[in-house]
């Protein structure tokens, strides 16, 4: 997935936190994870999310199959699967519209994985549930509504 | 350190089918406590699954994941043997590695 270079700037204060945990030994280089991408993760909208994400507009497909309960009895635990049956799948993210901070999480496929997750979240509200997957540069959409009738926000 | 955690891998040919379970609590920073104080938040950020050393799956989440998240994915180019190995960190730094031999 492509990250802007404004996320990237974000994102310098970890980086500089990483230095530091170099410097100390704490971190050896093969530990250190791709960046987070923090405004996604801070957005408030799904909208915003992508924009972050620099995936904003992707086209809808029904090439990706999400596969989550129509209701969810309960929003603490609502399982979803996600198959892309896109040719070059790189990454599949993942956002319930009407959550608080809707960016869910993206998965990375491209090196040696099927464009397939499995992943169980919490939604707060009943929402449509959002797969966004990336393949050959372009980006594709799919939703799914999913019924709650127990918030998973309040424990 | 959190618990150790439950790594399952079925092999169909040369694909792995790895499901994996993690304790973890998945806080939200959202919650309160009983005494209305704001329980801070606490999960797992970022999560690496490597084949034999090689990188094959990550993945980037947020606190929207469930609690003792469970996550199932497939990776190409396994056989009996291979040495499947997962690594977690929390927002906190804390992180925790474990590994299996598929076909085991």
């Amino acid at each position: 997935m492509d990250y802007t270079r404004r996320g990237l700037l974000r994102g310098a204060g970890t980086a500089g936190a990483l230095v530091a945990a170099f410097a100390t030994g704490a971190l050896r280089p093969a530990d250190v994870f791709a960046a987070w991408n923090k405004s996604a993760f801070d957005a408030k909208s799904t909208a915003d999310a992508m924009k972050a994400l620099n995936v904003a507009g992707a086209a809808d497909s029904t090439d990706i199959v999400i596969r989550a309960p129509d209701i969810a009895e309960n929003g603490a635990v609502v399982p979803i699967d996600i198959t892309s049956n896109i040719p070059g799948t790189e990454s599949i993210s993942l956002f319930v519209d009407k959550n608080p901070f809707p960016y869910v999480g993206t998965f990375d496929v491209a090196k040696g994985a099927m464009p397939y997750v499995h992943v169980r979240v919490k939604i707060g509200e009943s929402s449509n549930v959002r797969a966004v997957v990336a393949a050959a540069g372009k980006y594709y959409q799919a939703a799914k509504e999913v019924k709650v009738t127990i918030g998973g926000c309040g424990g | 350190m959190g618990d150790p955690m439950k790594i399952r891998a079925k092999l169909e040919g040369d694909i792995a089918d790895v499901r994996v379970l993690m304790a973890h609590p998945m806080e939200t920073g959202q919650r309160k406590d009983a005494a209305g104080k704001v329980i801070p938040a606490h999960f797992i950020k970022e999560i690496r699954a490597e084949l034999n050393g090689k990188v094959v799956w990550t993945a980037d989440i947020s606190q929207a994941v469930s609690r003792n998240p469970v996550f199932a994915f497939k990776v190409k180019g396994a056989k009996g043997g291979d040495k499947l190995r997962i690594t977690w960190e929390d927002n906190t730094g804390d992180k925790r590695t474990d590994e299996i031999t598929l076909g085991s």
